[in-house]
């Protein structure tokens, strides 16, 4: 039995808003894999809950007219790998997605409580930065549009306000045509585990000219929020794709991210293995573009 | 403060069925000691062990963390819910043939992801089956049996195709 004070179902996004405005202590549940353990752990016990899973607006994913993909927050992992957008246009995100906990957690986890909860080593985020997705909420009264790289606050704290709620996450068309993008989570086991360090390569290469045009890196973990390498990326932009840049790329990850200790692994451990998983995932992200076959 | 329960409605195993639940009760709980179905078995109660997967409109998920008033108007399957006329299904003897049962504590949550997994018709690698089966714990660690027996199974049907 979990400890509820009180529960409300909303039907609509109007409803949630209104539920959420009338009850402002209250959290907000969707798939529950993150709220329902912090009520059990007594973190959240005694909590009043606003639950969305019914919200149909909330699921489903959509390429818009403009290009631009439109994902529901309420969209579960499972359904975001295996929706034929996301794998014809993103696939690096449904390859992202599909590596949180285990088959069971997939299927009810959903992409905007991922985000939502604010953990640094949620394995949609780095993907989602690089992807540089524009994050959508309602408030009852038009809503805000904020880029990702602005809502992660701190650890644990995004930028949802009081009655406020996030509805959809939009990867612009821009960010992804004539993008490649590869994910690598490190972690202790393979599945059900928890990311150790993850590192999300997004790059446009000219093939004719063999340059690395535009590159964007994102870490999972090396600081208390999802973190862009922007210095390292603008040193690597324009340099022939070579040996000599995936060198690049380690060393100046390694000055560039800022992991700490902790029981999971250490300073130096993390700083080592950021270097090579982000030049892994830059090598791979050369092959797809070389027309490699996703795995 | 008294709790008012809710009415749930939903199928399991292929019957109606209309409980009134606490709105804080586990589907787990709903299962286990509103319906008896004790197939479902109450592990780690966070998600990590698989012993209480069941089946929800076809997918699988871990009935400890999923409220029992979020089954209203779904269809849920349980291991009671697999035997047709007393016969168990080519998994469950699968199970048998290839020792994959130790103390049987993980048994149902195992048979129930295999379930989905065999039902979805496709022919994994061993390597792809473990990932589908890695949210289902063995306390016993008796993994090379279990995944033994749903390659077999799905080896099986796919020569039948």
């Amino acid at each position: 039995m979990y400890d509820i004070e009180n529960y409300y179902n909303a039907e609509t996004i109007k409803e949630a808003v209104t539920l959420l405005k009338e009850h402002p202590e209250a959290r907000i549940i969707s798939g529950g894999s993150d709220v329902l353990i912090k009520i059990r752990e007594g973190k959240l016990a005694g909590t009043s809950l606003v639950c969305i899973r019914d919200i149909k607006e909330l699921k489903g994913i959509i390429k818009m007219d403009s290009g631009d993909i439109y994902i529901g927050a309420g969209t579960t992992f499972s359904h975001i790998t295996s929706d034929p957008v996301i794998q014809e246009n993103i696939p690096v995100l449904g390859e992202a997605v599909d590596q949180v906990g285990g088959p069971q957690i997939r299927n009810i986890g959903t992409i905007g409580g991922n985000i939502c909860n604010g953990a640094v080593s949620a394995d949609s985020a780095p993907a989602l930065f690089s992807l540089n997705a524009m994050i959508r909420t309602a408030d009852g009264s038009g809503g805000r549009t904020v880029p990702i790289h602005d809502f992660y606050l701190g650890p644990g704290k995004v930028d949802v306000k009081p009655g406020e709620l996030v509805t959809h996450i939009l990867i612009p068309e821009k960010e992804y045509t004539g993008y490649h993008g590869h994910y690598i989570k490190y972690s202790m086991r393979r599945a059900m585990d928890i990311a150790t360090l993850g590192c999300c390569v997004v790059s446009r290469i000219n093939p004719s000219a063999n340059i690395l045009e535009d590159i964007r890196i994102t870490f999972g973990v090396a600081a208390p929020v999802p973190l862009r390498c922007v210095k390292t990326e603008e040193a690597l932009k324009g340099s022939p794709v070579n040996e000599k840049l995936y060198q690049a790329i380690e060393d100046k990850v390694r000055e560039e991210i800022h992991p700490r200790d902790s029981w999971r692994a250490s300073r130096e451990f993390r700083l080592q293995i950021g270097g090579e998983i982000a030049r892994r995932a830059l090598e791979r992200t050369v092959e797809l573009a070389a027309g490699g076959e996703r795995k | 403060m008294k709790k008012e329960r809710v009415l749930v409605q939903c199928t399991v195993n292929g019957k109606e069925v209309a409980e009134y639940v606490d709105p804080g009760e586990s589907l787990l709980e709903m299962l286990r000691n509103r319906l008896g179905l004790t197939s479902v078995k109450k592990g780690c109660e966070v998600g990590e062990c698989g012993a209480c997967t069941v089946i929800v409109d076809g997918e699988t998920i871990d009935s400890c963390i999923y409220l029992a008033v979020w089954a209203e108007g779904r269809n849920i399957r349980t291991l009671e819910g697999l035997e047709k006329n007393g016969e168990l299904t080519r998994i469950q003897e699968a199970f048998i043939e290839e020792g994959a049962v130790q103390c049987g504590f993980c048994t149902p949550g195992f048979i129930m992801s295999a379930t989905v997994l065999l039902e979805k018709g496709e022919v994994l690698t061993r390597e792809a089956i473990k990932k589908q089966m890695s949210g289902n714990l063995c306390r016993c660690t008796g993994y090379q049996n279990i995944v033994n027996a749903v390659e077999k199974v799905m080896k099986e049907n796919a020569d039948q195709k």
